[in-house]
């Protein structure tokens, strides 16, 4: 388009005319701009060199004591010890080698602590005292005090310095805490400015952790007046910071101290809940470690060690470790059957030691097979061909679906870090996750726990928890906080018939107490404890049929043996206690049924069990292991302390 | 087409186009971004490193792009101007699928050798397309609600991509410098007017809901509003950075404490002392006498952008111009403004001044083009 030349022109006009009434507008900005420049810098000038003089250490913060955490009764689990160490300030240092090579001669100081020293100093302003050694004995601290005025920029502090009575007890539950790191700050969009005092201690893993925020507290805050050479003159307020919530787990530390002793040696995992409230009793991971050693920041070859330990020290297998059910899940493989009404109680199926699906055999683990079963009789002797059948009947979408409402393949809401979800595998999941056809053969293999399905020993141990009730039973791990007790929310019934749930638990009963029950030798005696449970067996290596024949596969290597499972809860006719083990590669000789009932009967008794409790056969093993179990002494009064 | 109206040979060509530079405006360029330097060795304890080395580079860099820029006729600028329009839209939605979060915002785009923020190549695109918008719509039809709804529309969708990254103050400078380009095009009064009223009122209707059952923001929303005002509410949350970017800034008084030695900065009781909040090492440092050379610098650069903008008979020269130059008023003036507690921190960083690469490549690409506007400039017909 040609436009006319006067037009431009013209246009021309308009946009200078604007354009001045623009730099008109921007001119009175840029005055007012000048105004408030003149007014700060040159009228309150005074006032603002006045402010920033004292800024120079005006404002220090006090930490707050965090948050403790008791057991269900009253049991100090996590505490704050008093911590006395020796601090530096750089401005006041002045010559700060010679300063740290003369502390050297009074504590004793390691040339990598001088180091980071030098190191935090460069970092941090120069009136930000910096930790040359915490962990000092009153001896060394006096001495520090003594010879302050040898010492310049160098001041005693006492501070407060988290640490766990129960060593290793609570390693995983509660966690530890350590010094905030570069990429915790990176994590957080508000940071409390709590965190930017160097080498303050935060929650790392565990409840620690996912209740940071209430067992932090809030800080208090000191203003402080100082002269020109930065010496405090006086304080001028003092504003008092909120300490961090105290808490009470549900898990009783004495049953928790018993298990993980009951399962020392192994890797293993056990928990206990409370079947009506949902409480988690215990809930250990063996071996465990000592968080101690994180909080005073662990060496490399402390941390190598952990690290390289074959047995995993460092994870918390009880919600964490995901393992493959075993026969542990024929109990949700029965109400499946049963819900779907492709099962009846009073079904009979006959084992012949295998049966045969789309041109495979499926072995039963007993290779001559059960002859005619009952779901009673399939439960009590573990026959795996009852189970494939039910399973065909049934399918596994039914299957899996009964595995998410006794709690398995579904993370579990608890503050704990590294929750599994576990698995209760679907056709779609499989497409998804493995794009392939779920075929038949993957039913058959899941109605045993094998295959795809995976399940954590809480989730075992929930499952239990709910077939013993008949409801949805939620886990809790939080008692009270601050002493107001948290309300236990009445859990939902299952949708299950209390027939079918019945007929499952008359099996689950056999399996303990009947002759013929896989295992008996488990069982408990005392008839107010009666207890009912499930074994499995889970298959890390594939057995041939030759390492089967030979008998080779009891010697095979320990990474190579199969994991031992055991669910059970007691009392029968009243359940209490639920109690899920899982020991690493088990192997033949099953420890994790006896590793349950002896869990079980501590919980039921509130403390060591008696030996009448116990099979007149087994009281003498139980006796030489109820000795060498190496327990923590809770009579010393330092770990027993009332509710804060 | 206007640019055929002018006879070319009027035009510089090849290399002495040189000669026809706005000579004035690369002096004051580099004397503000030497000020730049300044600061930058001044607030790393007196070193060239880790900021000001890397930004002397930088700015080298962004001179040979100023002259590259100048040297290509203007008009070749507006008929890419639609164009860039888009690469820099498309730019603004990648960034918002594959670009880094950074300040707890998503911003960058890693491009290996330097982190591309599409934000700020959207300032000047935008206000290329709406200078030849501007250019190619009649003059009487400029006024009419249809066509004032097309550039309101250009302007507020780059505006939404950038709000939701979240970037409030590249979001508003995208919003005023699209204003200042239709306002100097000639759009009616009425329609500022309106939007005025229309903001004005929206704050109170805002303000006045607090506590009432049809509260509009949320009550943490309204607590940040109150430590806005009143920083001392807060001295060690939201308000902390503001108090003591205030002290820093008054504390210099008439002549400042002397170069390096700003206590406020050396003793890190300053956020973003090498980027948002570099002004108030100056102030520190230089005190008064300064803050104000750098206003006054900045003032020159705005004065000598108009003049040429006014001096300009193509509509969309004098437009990129004015647009440009508009868009780089209200860079330095949020920034200090924020600093000196007249506006609230929305992170926006003093032009060629605080560190950071990509803001100072595209806005010397910008003056590239104000460079080519003033040499390309009609000329021989009076």
């Amino acid at each position: 388009m040609r436009r006319p030349p006067r037009e431009t022109e013209e246009s021309a006009r308009g946009i200078s005319r604007r354009a001045l009434l623009l730099g008109v507008g921007q001119t009175a900005l840029v005055a007012g701009l000048t105004l408030r420049m003149r007014q700060m810098q040159i009228v309150d000038a005074q006032q603002y060199r006045l402010l920033s003089d004292q800024n120079r250490i005006n404002i220090r913060l006090i930490p707050p004591a965090r948050g403790l955490i008791f057991d269900r009764n009253g049991i100090l689990l996590a505490g704050n010890e008093q911590n006395f160490s020796a601090v530096i300030v750089r401005e006041d240092a002045g010559d700060v080698p010679a300063v740290l090579q003369k502390l050297a001669q009074l504590i004793p100081l390691s040339q990598e602590e001088i180091d980071r020293t030098e190191r935090d100093l460069k970092r941090h302003s120069p009136f930000v005292p910096i930790t040359v050694s915490d962990r000092l004995s009153w001896d060394e601290l006096s001495r520090v005090a003594v010879n302050g005025p040898a010492l310049p920029g160098i001041s005693p502090e006492v501070g407060l310095s988290r640490y766990y009575p129960l060593v290793e007890d609570f390693a995983h539950v509660v966690g530890y805490v350590g010094p905030v790191s570069e990429s915790d700050l990176a994590h957080l969009t508000d940071p409390d400015p709590l965190l930017q005092i160097p080498k303050f201690q935060i929650g790392k893993v565990g409840f620690e952790a996912i209740e940071e925020d209430k067992l932090r507290g809030t800080a208090g805050l000191k203003r402080i007046e100082v002269n020109s050479v930065g010496r405090v003159m006086r304080e001028l307020d003092h504003k008092d910071g909120q300490p961090g919530e105290n808490f009470q787990l549900t898990i009783d530390a004495k049953l928790q101290d018993f298990a993980l002793a009951r399962l020392q040696n192994e890797s293993a995992a056990a928990v206990a809940i409370d079947v009506q409230s949902g409480d988690i009793l215990a809930s250990v991971s063996a071996p465990s470690f000592d968080p101690n050693k994180f909080v005073r920041g662990i060496s490399t070859a402390d941390y190598e060690a952990y690290n390289t330990n074959d047995h995993r020290p460092l994870v918390n297998k009880a919600v964490q470790g995901m393992y493959p059910p075993g026969s542990t899940y024929k109990i949700v493989t029965a109400l499946a059957g049963l819900k779907s009404g492709t099962l009846k109680p009073t079904d009979k199926i006959r084992c012949p030691g295998y049966i045969e699906v789309g041109g495979r055999k499926f072995h039963c683990w007993k290779s001559s097979g059960h002859g005619v079963l009952d779901l009673e009789g399939a439960l009590e002797q573990s026959c795996d061909v009852f189970f494939y059948t039910v399973a065909q009947r049934c399918g596994i979408e039914t299957i899996s679906e009964a595995a998410r409402t006794m709690g398995v393949g579904v993370r579990p809401d608890l503050p704990m870090t590294g929750l599994a979800e576990g698995l209760a595998p679907t056709k779609a999941w499989k497409l998804k996750n493995r794009k392939k056809e779920w075929l038949i053969g993957d039913t058959i293999n899941s109605a045993i726990g094998q295959g795809y399905v995976l399940a954590t020993p809480l989730q075992l141990a929930l499952m239990t928890a709910r077939l013993a009730t008949g409801q949805a039973v939620m886990p809790r791990l939080i008692k009270s906080v601050n002493g107001v007790d948290v309300p236990i929310v009445p859990p939902d019934p299952l949708p299950m018939q209390g027939a079918h749930l019945n007929a499952v638990r008359q099996g689950v009963w056999k399996v303990v107490n009947s002759i013929r029950g896989t295992a008996h030798g488990a069982r408990i005696e005392d008839p107010t404890m009666v207890m009912a449970g499930k074994t499995g067996t889970s298959q890390v290596h594939n057995i041939t049929a030759a390492e089967r024949a030979s008998g080779a596969y009891l010697n095979l290597p320990w990474k190579e043996r199969d994991h031992a499972l055991f669910v059970c809860y007691a009392p029968f006719d009243a359940p209490r206690v639920a109690v899920a083990t899982v020991v690493e590669h088990g192997g033949a000789d099953h420890q994790a049924a006896p590793m349950a009932r002896d869990i079980m009967l501590f919980a039921l008794t509130g403390g060591m069990p008696p030996l009448s409790a116990y099979p007149a056969g087994v009281r003498s093993t139980v006796e030489t292991l109820q000795k060498n179990l190496q327990l923590h002494d809770f009579s010393a009064e330092n770990t027993v302390k009332t509710r804060a | 087409m206007s640019y055929l109206e002018y006879n070319l040979k009027t035009v510089p060509t090849g290399l002495a186009k040189a000669l026809y530079l706005n000579w004035a405006l690369v002096v004051l360029l580099t004397a503000v971004a030497s000020a730049g330097f300044l600061m930058l060795y001044s607030v790393a304890g007196g070193s060239l490193r880790p900021w000001a080395e890397p930004q002397m580079f930088r700015f080298a860099a962004g001179l040979l792009v100023m002259f590259a820029f100048g040297f290509v006729p203007i008009w070749y600028w507006r008929n890419i101007s639609g164009v860039a329009y888009l690469i820099s839209l498309m730019l603004l939605v990648l960034v918002d699928v594959a670009g880094s979060v950074g300040m707890g915002a998503q911003r960058w785009i890693n491009l290996g050798f330097m982190r591309l923020q599409p934000s700020e190549l959207a300032k000047i695109t935008l206000v290329m397309l709406l200078a030849s918008y501007y250019d190619w719509l009649d003059v009487k039809r400029v006024s009419r609600p249809f066509w004032v709804l097309i550039p309101v529309l250009l302007i507020l969708i780059p505006t939404a991509l950038v709000l939701k990254q979240p970037d409030l103050g590249t979001a508003l400078l995208l919003l005023m410098g699209g204003a200042v380009v239709m306002f100097v095009a000639g759009v009616s009064w009425w329609y500022f007017a309106a939007v005025g009223t229309l903001g004005v009122g929206l704050v109170a209707a805002v303000m006045m809901s607090r506590g009432t059952s049809w509260q509009l923001l949320k009550d943490y929303q309204f607590k940040r509003i109150d430590i806005f005002l009143d920083p001392g509410m807060d001295p060690l949350g939201a308000g902390y950075h503001i108090s003591q970017a205030k002290i820093a800034l008054g504390s210099g008084g008439w002549a400042g404490r002397g170069f390096l030695q700003g206590t406020q900065s050396r003793l890190n009781f300053l956020p973003e002392k090498h980027t948002d909040f570099i002004f108030t090492t100056l102030g520190e440092e230089f005190g008064f006498l300064g803050t104000t050379t750098l206003l006054v610098l900045y003032a020159l650069i705005i004065l000598f952008c108009l003049h040429s903008a006014m001096n300009n008979k193509d509509r969309f020269a004098s437009l990129l111009t004015v647009g440009v130059a508009a868009t780089f008023f209200f860079y330095f003036a949020v920034n200090m403004s924020m600093v000196m507690g007249l506006a609230p921190v929305v992170g926006v960083p003093l032009p060629l001044v605080s560190y950071g690469g990509s803001a100072m490549l595209v806005l010397m690409g910008a003056f590239g083009l104000v460079q080519s506007a003033h040499i390309h400039r009609p000329r021989g017909r009076r």
